[in-house]
């Protein structure tokens, strides 16, 4: 492989990942904040609100995982290693 | 390159190593089928075992698998509806056994003891083909949901709310496969990955709460994916 196209797609397969990992991150801080705050206004419903959370967790992990396929992608099923 | 491609082998993770079968011309991934066929034998041999002398007061395996069925049937209930979900409830609960299967199958059974002659043996989901056909079968299911219920008509959908989204809703037909695709793929694959560096750094104890949380991811994963299944099912049935 050409040492520009490998150099570049390493940088790339970083940035992939680290980017794709910023816009998550705050949102499931602002979901967890926010179920929190409403286990502490309602406990009772702790349990519905706990599950809503872990389905929409997995939602916004999605978006990371997605920065992820792209840097194996660029990592191992390089298209234009030649 | 090399470098990278010598630490992940050391690690214990082959990414793009299949054990090839060549049937009729085409190139089969051999590990997956192997696994999928250990996975689909285990869900058969369940099924036959809780409904092989069912009692009025369940028993043991039978009241489990009941209780299995009851959750998936949840599932479709929450995003279908009282009244139209017992038509989609074998698609729903189909696909969320299978994808369970595959994800505990993949961390839980010990396949490194088992060696194949190229590639090695791990959950079916982490090869995008398997993940990709899921995602490709959801696609056929609600689109066959939407013309039994309305005909030709169904295409009326596709102006809604104004025709000026024509391009968005078509182009939603393809973005709903292939995050499908990609979330179960990535995410079960990823789980591999985080494992097997962790075990190449430090090999006794401390993978073992990253692998706890690969068993859990996989069960979530299971239940989106029926989840989003049922959900677009029911998009194309309003």
């Amino acid at each position: 492989m050409d040492s520009i196209i490998a150099a570049a797609s390493v940088i790339g397969a970083g940035l992939s990942v680290g980017l794709a990992a910023i816009g998550p991150g705050i949102g499931q801080g602002t979901a967890a904040g926010q179920a929190v705050e409403g286990i502490a206004r309602q406990p009772e419903v702790e349990n519905q609100i706990r599950g809503t959370l872990l389905l929409s967790l997995a939602f916004m992990e999605a978006l990371t995982i997605y920065g992820l396929v792209v840097a194996l992608a660029l990592l191992f099923a390089n298209p234009f290693a030649g | 390159m090399d470098f990278i491609n010598n630490s992940i082998l050391l690690a214990g993770v082959e990414i793009g190593t299949h054990y090839y079968w060549e049937i009729a011309g085409f190139s089969l991934h051999g590990q997956v089928f192997i696994v999928s066929w250990v996975v689909i034998g285990l869900l058969l041999t369940a099924a036959f075992l809780g409904a092989s002398d069912p009692k009025r007061i369940p028993e043991s395996w039978q009241n489990f698998m009941e209780a299995t069925v009851e959750f998936t049937q949840d599932i479709a209930r929450n995003q279908l509806g009282e009244s139209s979900y017992r038509t989609w409830l074998p698609f729903v609960s189909t696909m969320f056994l299978f994808i369970f299967g595959c994800n505990w199958a993949g961390a839980i059974i010990p396949w490194k003891l088992i060696l194949l002659p190229e590639g090695e043996l791990a959950a079916p989901t982490n090869d995008i083909n398997t993940t990709v056909a899921l995602a490709l079968l959801t696609s056929l299911t609600y689109f066959y949901a939407g013309f039994r219920k309305k005909g030709l008509g169904y295409f009326k959908r596709y102006l809604e709310p104004t025709p000026i989204l024509l391009p968005i809703n078509i182009l939603e037909d393809f973005t709903k496969p292939l995050s499908l695709s990609f979330r179960l793929f990535g995410n079960v694959l990823a789980d591999e990955l985080t494992i097997s560096v962790l075990v190449l750094l430090v090999p006794l104890f401390v993978p073992l709460p990253i692998m706890a949380l690969g068993i859990f991811a996989g069960s979530v994963q299971a239940l989106i994916f029926s989840t989003l299944a049922a959900a677009y099912i029911h998009e194309a049935l309003e």
